[in-house]
This record gives C-alpha cells, sequence and structure tokens, in this order.
C-alpha cells in the first residue's frame, strides 16, 4: 500500500468572515477521507478557529431555538475532521501561531491543538508532499 | 431617519453563518423598529435567484443542518415592508434573467441609482 500523502495547509482567515474558511474545511476533509497526514499551521486570525468557547446561540431572526438553528461551529467542525483523519488512517496536527494566539487572547483551543511557531510551519512544509497556502485578502 | 442598506459583496461566510450577516441584520433591525430598506449590487444580486440549495454540508460526521436560504430571508424581509431593489446592470453582467428571481423585487438602473440614494437620510455601504 502507498505510504499516506502529507499535506500542509496555512490558513489565516477567522470565523464566520468568508467563505475561504468553508472551502479551507471542505479541502481538510477529502484529505481526511483519503486518509493523508494533514498539518495546520493557522496564523494571524486563523487562531480563532478552534477556540474553545465558542458558542451556538438561538436565532429570532430564523425563528428557532438554539437546538434547531444549530449554529455551525469551527471547532466542532475542526474536532470532527481530527476524527475523520484518525478513523481513515491518517492524522490532522494543528498548530496555532502563539503570538497570533497572544495578541488575540485566543489561548483556549479545543483538545489536540498545539501552540507553536513558524519554525513548525516550515517543519510542516519541509515534511509534506506539497503546502497549500490559503492567505486571507 | 430612513436608511438604505447596500449589499454588494456576496456569499461571504453565509455557509458558517446560515445567512448573509446584512440581510440578517436588516430583519433585526426591522424588528427593532427601523425604517430602512435594501439594494442588491454586485454579486450580491445573486441572493435574489430562486432554487439556491446550499444543503449537504459537512465534515467529518458533523452536519450542517440549517443551510442558508437567501433568496428566502430576502423574500420575508420584504414581507416584513422593507423594499428590496435590485441592479438590474449587475444582474445583465451575470447573465441573470429576471425569471429567476424571487418576486417582490424593485429593479433599478446605474441610471437610477442617484434618485434613490436620494430617498434616505444615511446610505451604508456594507
Amino acid at each position: 500500500m502507498a505510504e499516506n500523502k502529507t499535506l500542509t495547509f496555512a490558513l489565516m482567515d477567522p470565523p464566520f468572515e468568508n467563505a475561504r474558511s468553508t472551502t479551507a474545511f471542505r479541502l481538510l476533509d477529502i484529505a481526511a477521507k483519503r486518509g493523508y497526514n494533514i498539518n495546520v499551521f493557522a496564523y494571524e486570525g486563523a487562531v480563532s478557529l478552534p477556540f474553545a468557547l465558542q458558542e451556538a446561540h438561538p436565532n429570532a431572526v430564523h425563528g428557532r431555538d438554539v437546538e434547531e438553528e444549530n449554529h455551525p461551529l469551527p471547532r466542532k467542525y475542526i474536532a470532527a475532521l481530527m476524527q475523520s483523519a484518525a478513523d481513515n488512517g491518517g492524522t490532522l496536527d494543528w498548530v496555532n501561531c502563539g503570538l497570533c494566539v497572544d495578541e488575540r487572547g485566543m489561548g483556549e483551543a479545543i483538545e489536540g491543538v498545539r501552540r507553536g511557531s513558524p519554525a513548525d510551519f516550515w517543519a510542516f512544509a519541509e515534511g509534506s508532499d506539497n503546502t497549500l497556502v490559503i492567505p486571507t485578502k | 431617519m430612513k436608511v438604505l442598506n447596500v449589499i454588494a459583496t456576496a456569499y461571504r461566510a453565509t455557509l458558517e453563518e446560515q445567512d448573509d450577516t446584512v440581510v440578517w441584520l436588516s430583519h433585526a433591525m426591522k424588528g427593532a423598529g427601523a425604517d430602512l430598506d435594501v439594494l442588491l449590487r454586485g454579486s450580491a444580486v445573486n441572493y435574489a435567484v430562486k432554487g439556491q440549495d446550499a444543503a449537504g454540508l459537512r465534515f467529518g460526521d458533523e452536519p450542517q443542518t440549517q443551510p442558508p436560504q437567501l433568496a428566502g430571508d430576502l423574500s420575508s424581509l420584504m414581507e416584513k415592508g422593507v423594499t428590496v431593489y435590485v441592479m438590474d446592470d449587475d444582474l445583465q453582467a451575470r447573465g441573470i434573467q429576471r425569471d429567476e428571481l424571487i418576486s417582490g423585487l424593485e429593479h433599478i438602473s446605474r441610471d437610477d441609482v442617484v434618485g434613490v440614494l436620494d430617498r434616505y437620510d444615511q446610505v451604508w455601504h456594507w
């Protein structure tokens, strides 16, 4: 069996701001389902994606309570992607840029998210078959 | 005070938010008593197209269960008494025909814009 591919993604966008975050999650989902080893370096606003204190809310405009609204939470998506990667024989190693975390007070991340630095991104890229940067605009 | 919300950027986190945040804001402010209308221009004219279906998004075992209903949100905004203008020039540039759109829209051209803006005390361009 061929060795699993390793892919690195650099993300920059915060949650709930644009469609790039959703696109990034869709790419991660495909890679996880294929059993790839996935590295994510979350830079700038993207360190908010796995913030552990994200909470769903009801939506009076939609006329739905909190359960019906089932508001998307990136932290839950990331946890699901980590589980999907593991279920399919791969990994999802998520590193948050530590200085970006400090600037934004985003220190409370979900389990499995590591604090790191640009050196981790470099190491990720060196050990990967390819790297995709999804920058903010 | 009467305000015009001009929406020019479309599909910006609509899957995460399950709506367009400025359309949502318009709903919420209208519900709070605001007198406002909406103008769709640029890529946002696509919000008025019928039959959009964003269902089926799933990451691992986490499905999105309430995909955005953008055209429906505009229709319900009009039902609340909000006028929703749509820029014909931007529809034509995208090849969108009128019969593809929800009903109740006020169609304007670029030549009409100044006159429309003049009806409002404030214009908020999002």
